[in-house]
């Protein structure tokens, strides 16, 4: 008896899993069937196995997009984290100033992506740019379109100022919820600044960091949008990252078996290095509950 | 060690306050002496949390002065006073283990690991952690996590009072007794001051030698349980304490007599006649006498009798008022009129909510 109602219950699922099926499943179906043959038109397809998959793995070109990616999702969280974490110290606990604060620190997060590319495609530009001008003027020997440096530098300072106010935001949202008599006790208990950081703030934001690296990381690593805006990979292939070099792979070229292989290969990425940032940050954990 | 004295103490969150209703605290006088152990009882939001965070430094009164024996320490902060304070929910460190929770205090403070080491030790056994002392704090129970708060506050050889703000509202109840009986039991040992801030008038009896009875941020009575039970100075006292507390009439004096709604009730004192302002007679339920209506006397009507298995609270009523009384449990209450009479002795009379003192 108790079976058969268990077995009703799966009709209550069902219509998440045809959801699920039809936005994420049959997708990504589509691409594994692309990555494991090699089509020509008029529909042909021929099976070639692992083949592109060992193809993408050994290219010189996935290593050093793979190499650049990896960089610039170390360099994004390194500054992005910390600075995030110091903001939201920063941010008064009351007052007016706590909604001045946080509408100011929300605003860059509601400025579409491709918005906030030709923002600072343009800002920086030496002719019209307010940034690229005084730059220029100052004799600071400034071009992101042309010196690669210089274009790191513009996309990783878009991407600070993008992005730095999610992990302000979460991190403030954590730390107004320490309660106030972990303070008092860290005052009687005569705490340095420092002390209470480390002791007291830093461990009660575990959780919220969690989040925030985990998606710092993965949208850092998936950018596309932004780069492709601003210096459209260039110069050479500079800021060529991963999203950019697969889409001129699989529209640019029209290699849709490589591309396939490539997506998947990507996604791999994605999800085992969350797994790795995941697992190191809720190490020992123990059997702690939420408290 | 020291006596603590709070100094005209009045506190305001507003920064403006206008009038008394504005002050948390109102302006008070009050001497903490040393080596006692003080109840600070009353309802929620009468104002003790904040006095007891004037005292520990975590706020600094509006008006006053903090003074620790002869040293005003009115502007010294918390770190520099030589005052521990356990608060409601436990505090611990989440990532330390119960011995560098007991240490941190004496880290913070500069000294040498091996004075660390030492004094861990011995204050973990005598409150029994030894055999936790390098588990993770953040796994062990809530009792157990108050005890580590209140080890970071004995840890410190300098420290001479220590303050409880509610600390055993978290706990498992047969546990409250355990930590209640150890707190006694280290205080004979040291003999710092002791504050203890709670809204449980059991609590605050079995544990303190002075109750503290605050009100909308005023002092009303310091005394001993015994006091505050014999002769509350204010109705709010008689009322707040006892269970149930104490019954007051409205009534008018002549002599050493009291007239309450057309019936006479015997004094033990002449009270001046002309006393014309609110008058209220109080009597604790354990000194009213319920016996028959032939016995003469005052005639209440039962409303309810609860038998509490060791004695029987009577509920009654004269005319509008509602009056308690706690007799033995082996009395027979008729469940219509009886007849009350009041120890003359137990019987206070109030002018304007306060005790009109008489000697005895």
């Amino acid at each position: 008896m108790q079976k058969k109602l268990n077995q009703k219950a799966w009709f209550l699922v069902l219509p998440v899993f045809l959801l699920v099926a039809f936005s994420a499943i049959i997708p990504l179906m589509t691409v594994v069937n692309y990555s494991v043959q090699d089509s020509f038109g008029n529909n042909e397809f021929f099976w070639v196995g692992a083949e592109w998959f060992s193809e993408i793995l050994n290219s010189e070109r996935f290593h050093s997009a793979l190499g650049r990616q990896l960089l610039f999702s170390a360099i994004i969280l390194l500054i992005e984290i910390p600075l995030g974490i110091f903001i939201a110290l920063k941010i008064p606990k009351q007052g007016w100033a706590v909604s001045l604060c946080l509408v100011l620190m929300a605003l860059p997060l509601l400025i579409p992506w491709n918005v906030v590319g030709t923002i600072w495609q343009i800002f920086a530009r030496e002719d019209i740019g307010l940034l690229g001008y005084v730059l220029a003027a100052l004799d600071v020997d400034y071009n992101y379109t042309q010196n690669s440096t210089d274009a790191w530098i513009t996309i990783i300072i878009m991407d600070v100022w993008h992005w730095t106010s999610l992990v302000v935001l979460l991190c403030y949202a954590g730390l107004s919820s320490i309660p106030d008599a972990y303070y008092q006790a860290a005052k009687i208990d005569g705490a340095s600044r420092w002390a209470t950081f480390r002791y007291i703030q830093l461990p009660k934001l575990k959780r919220v960091l969690l989040i925030a690296v985990l998606l710092r990381f993965m949208d850092s690593f998936m950018i596309y949008t932004e780069p492709f805006v601003v210096t459209g990979g260039g110069p050479g292939n500079a800021t060529t990252f991963l999203s950019i070099d697969l889409v001129k792979m699989a529209i640019g070229q029209f290699d849709l078996g490589p591309a396939a292989a490539f997506s998947l290969i990507y996604f791999l990425i994605v999800l085992l290095l969350s797994w790795v940032f995941y697992t190191i940050m809720t190490a020992n954990e123990g059997k702690t509950n939420q408290s | 060690m020291a006596k603590i004295h709070l100094n005209n103490i009045a506190h305001s969150y507003q920064p403006n306050p206008n009038g008394p209703d504005d002050y948390a605290l109102k302006s008070m006088e009050h001497i903490w002496e040393d080596g006692k152990t003080y109840a600070l009882l009353g309802p929620s939001g009468c104002g003790k949390t904040t006095l007891l965070n004037i005292i520990s430094g975590l706020l600094t009164p509006s008006e006053g002065h903090v003074l620790f024996g002869d040293d005003d320490v009115t502007s010294l902060p918390t770190e520099e006073r030589n005052i521990a304070q356990v608060f409601q929910f436990p505090v611990i460190y989440d990532t330390m283990s119960v011995r560098q929770n007991l240490a941190f205090p004496l880290k913070n403070r500069g000294e040498s690991v091996e004075a660390i080491n030492a004094r861990v030790e011995e204050i973990a056994s005598m409150l029994g952690l030894t055999d936790q002392l390098d588990s993770r704090a953040l796994n062990l129970s809530s009792d157990a996590k108050q005890i580590i708060s209140l080890g970071r506050g004995l840890v410190r050889d300098d420290v001479n009072a220590i303050l409880f703000d509610e600390p055993l509202t978290m706990i498992d109840p047969h546990k409250k007794w355990l930590l209640r009986s150890k707190l006694k039991k280290l205080h004979q040992e040291f003999g710092f001051t002791m504050v203890y801030v709670t809204h449980d008038q059991t609590e605050a009896m079995t544990f303190a030698d002075h109750v503290v009875v605050m009100k909308d941020g005023e002092i009303l009575q310091v005394g001993t349980p015994k006091e505050l039970f014999e002769r509350p100075r204010h109705t709010f006292v008689g009322h707040f304490i006892g269970s149930p507390g104490m019954n007051f009439l409205p009534v008018s004096l002549e002599g050493n007599k009291a007239k309450f709604n057309g019936q006479t009730i015997k004094l033990n004192h002449d009270y001046s006649t002309d006393i014309s302002d609110n008058i209220m007679l109080g009597i604790r339920p354990e000194y009213i006498a319920v016996t028959t209506p032939d016995n003469g006397g005052i005639i209440a009507s039962v409303t309810n009798v609860e038998d509490l298995g060791k004695h029987k609270i009577v509920r009654m009523t004269i005319g509008d008022h509602t009056l308690s009384a706690i007799v033995p449990e082996e009395t027979e209450i008729s469940t219509n009129e009886v007849s009350i009479s009041f120890t003359p002795e137990n019987t206070l009379i109030y002018r304007n909510n306060l005790l009109i003192e008489k000697d005895k």
